[in-house]
């Protein structure tokens, strides 16, 4: 699989927002912003309908309070669900930016042009990013791929959307992806059509019209038989937004034989050293092995995030169907993270693999909870789990609930956990052979997220390795 | 190169180095030996600067300014190297990455461009040469699953790859079996250098039978209590450690 280098893409990551339009929405929600929000997108009736079966299903729910976590009551009443796009402020030059940003950016190797970018600097239109990404589209297009954001899969493409949104999350499986159902507004849709190894790695950066990432995402990726996507999402540059809530849902489709490789990377807002602002992330992510041998792989770093709340999940209904879940969440300072992962196993002779490493400083908290669940019919199911543990300091907390839910005695299931202090000998070790305390407390994380790390994506690793630096500065004195 | 003047140090409220007196000159290998619980060890932590032991008195001159004021990296970065006694496993981090950053971040410090991967392996690969060793250690997370014996191994690899003004190896020759013995100390011959000074610190006798010291000295309960030539360690092989010691007053 060969991706554009990294330098030539690296300025045009957004595509300019042509259509932005005035309106905003006061706060609040109801039936009418949501048909507000589907008639602006131009959406069909079937969608409608819907949405607003999710909202009546979501008013009837209570808000689950079961996770790990702990925060403040969310006012939905005070959230805005539909706001043009937001441009970011014109600035002259670097200079007028937060020195602080930039030297974070300097250190995890971001390009000035995308600091311009992400920083809302004027960017010299010497290459024109809407054509870059076009370029982009075409090359897709020769095969067949089709990558857009999803209300423009809504309006090309009806009913591969509708054939398969919903069917992996249904509106009603929780009470943050009815919301999401309801008032959803971005998101990406990808299809890779049948026997096609897509040529380019997706990511956000692609969409024309991508706007800041919104509130409320719903993704949905379809690989039809044989098909082949690698999937980024995120980015390591701190990202700040004023909304609070994010409940994004992604839904991953995979027909025999075909294989998608989700890979995430979230450095979020975490608020500050008291815990105050920061984004709760609350998240559905599931993928369904529909086909039989398909693959899918969910790869994380999270380190961003006041909360994190999310288990992207594999559905492995395909006889000879794998799930891979990979994880690296960090919690420093205040911030809390319950998060893990589901593997279903229906089909015959599935697999599944866990390996989840936690890291917590400072008064961080931070919980894996995965279960994995062997169904009565799901003959030969094989189930590895890691769950490792990294305390650094003692204020710090790593929790573990696993839960095996076993109906077939033909089930083999291998789990181990770890848990580690990062020992003053160790960084003892590192400082008298010339590294600093903070490279060293790096090169020591590093070497124990390494298994997650190595099925990152190569550009994401090295912006990982170096965001785990960050982002662990400071925590061991 | 080095000079220690009546150095007092411990852990904890409780003192273990009583003074303790020595000089190194560029270019020499010292030994110091002494009975168990000398304090051999904490002399070595202490030069390298580890946080856990308290200096009460005393100063460190090291190539004429103050060491004891300097923090554990900034004294390896001015080419000391301290050859642990037990090395700590870092999972998930291969020697070569490791040693690649220990390099660069000495080259730094000095404001010399740092080393790429390819770059470093070839310069690792010249090192491993000139001490006689192949490279199946480069690949290994470093010191995870090694025996005793590589763990000493994989010191002195790491001691051939910083090339230190000043090296000090903290009961090497601990743990070993007769030919890893050799096999290092070898290596440490191989390392000998005019501007390189080493300070061995060991038990016993047999590792200077491969690597000959200029002077010898007797740590004992905290303070030096005999310097000597070579042939001290062979009287120490002999008679042990007690005639050594300083007699206590009569009343």
């Amino acid at each position: 699989m060969t991706s554009i280098p990294a330098q030539v893409l690296q300025p045009y990551k957004y595509g300019f927002v042509t259509d932005i339009e005035s309106e905003v929405v006061p706060p609040g929600l109801n039936e009418d912003v949501i048909r507000l929000i589907s008639s602006k997108k131009g959406e069909p009736e079937w969608l409608l309908e819907w949405r607003l079966r999710a909202y009546r299903n979501w008013l009837q729910v209570p808000e689950p309070h079961w996770a790990n976590v702990r925060y403040g009551p969310i006012d939905y009443q005070a959230i805005s669900y539909y706001a043009a796009p937001k441009a970011l402020p014109r600035l002259e030059g670097l200079d007028q930016v937060d020195p602080k940003l930039l030297q974070t950016f300097a250190k995890l190797g971001i390009p000035l042009e995308e600091q311009k970018r992400l920083t809302g600097v004027a960017v010299d239109a010497v290459f024109d990013s809407v054509s870059v990404a076009t370029t982009f589209k075409e090359t897709l297009a020769k095969q067949g791929v089709i990558f857009c954001a999803i209300s423009e899969a809504v309006r090309e493409h009806p009913e591969l959307v509708r054939r398969y949104l919903g069917t992996v999350v249904p509106a009603n499986d929780n009470y943050f992806a009815a919301l999401n159902s309801a008032v959803f507004t971005d998101g990406s849709f990808a299809y890779i059509p049948k026997g096609v190894r897509c040529p380019l790695e997706l990511s956000t950066y692609f969409r024309v019209n991508a706007s800041a990432t919104g509130q409320f995402e719903r993704t949905l990726i379809v690989a039809e038989e044989g098909g082949y996507v690698s999937y980024l999402e995120g980015c390591s540059a701190p990202m700040r937004d004023e909304h609070q809530l994010h409940a994004a849902v992604v839904e991953l489709v995979a027909l025999d034989g075909a294989q998608i490789k989700y890979s995430t990377i979230q450095n979020w807002y975490p608020g500050d050293e008291e815990g105050r602002g920061g984004i709760y992330n609350f998240v559905t992510k599931r993928g369904k092995c529909a086909g039989r041998g398909s693959k899918i792989s969910w790869t994380q770093v999270e380190t961003g995030s006041a909360i994190t709340w999310k288990y992207p999940g594999c559905i492995l209904q395909g006889d000879d169907s794998v799930g891979e879940f990979y994880s690296v969440a960090v919690t420093n300072h205040r911030q809390q993270a319950d998060t893990g992962t589901k593997m279903i196993h229906l089909g015959r002779n599935t697999r599944s693999t866990i390996v989840s490493k936690g890291i917590s400083a400072g008064r961080g908290q931070n919980t894996y909870r995965g279960l994995v669940k062997i169904m009565k019919g799901a003959e030969g199911a094989r189930n590895y789990s890691q769950c490792d543990s990294m305390l650094i300091g003692s204020a710090c907390g790593a929790h573990t609930f696993p839960y095996i839910d076993v109906r077939n005695s033909t089930a083999i299931m291998e789990h181990e956990a770890s848990t580690s202090k990062i020992g003053e000998d160790q960084i003892f070790y590192l400082r008298q052979r010339g590294l600093s305390t903070e490279d060293a407390v790096s090169l020591v994380v590093n070497g124990f997220c390494r298994e997650v790390f190595r099925e990152l994506p190569m550009e994401f690793a090295v912006e990982a390795q170096r965001l785990l630096g960050i982002s662990l500065e400071g925590s061991v004195g | 190169m080095l000079e220690i003047e009546n150095l007092h140090a411990g852990v904890a409220g409780a003192e273990i180095l009583h003074g303790v007196n020595l000089t190194v000159g560029i270019g020499e290998v010292h030994a110091i030996m002494g009975p168990n619980g000398s304090g051999k060890s904490t002399l070595a932590q202490v030069l390298a600067g580890h946080p856990a032991f308290t200096v009460t008195a005393g100063a460190v001159r090291y190539r004429g300014q103050d060491l004891l004021a300097r923090k554990p990296e900034e004294r390896a970065r001015e080419g000391i190297f301290l050859a642990f006694q037990y090395p700590v496993e870092i999972r998930g981090v291969t020697n070569a990455y490791f040693l690649r950053s220990a390099v660069n971040a000495v080259r730094k410090a000095r404001g010399e461009e740092e080393l790429d991967p390819m770059d470093f392996l070839a310069v690792l690969e010249q090192k491993l040469e000139a001490i006689g060793w192949d490279d199946s250690f480069v690949n290994r997370p470093v010191n995870e699953g090694f025996s005793g014996g590589e763990k000493k191994r994989n010191e002195i690899l790491q001691m051939a790859v910083l090339e230190p003004r000043l090296a000090i190896l903290d009961e090497t020759d601990s743990g070993l079996d007769i030919d890893a013995l050799k096999t290092v100390a070898h290596a440490v011959n191989r390392l000998r250098a005019p501007e390189r000074s080493t300070i061995i610190v060991t038990h016993y006798q047999r590792l200077l039978n491969h690597i000959t010291p200029d002077r010898v000295h007797v740590l004992t309960d905290g303070r030096i209590a005999r310097s000597g030539g070579p042939e001290l360690a062979l009287a120490l092989e002999e008679r042990g450690y007690d005639w050594t010691k300083t007699p206590t007053a009569v009343a």
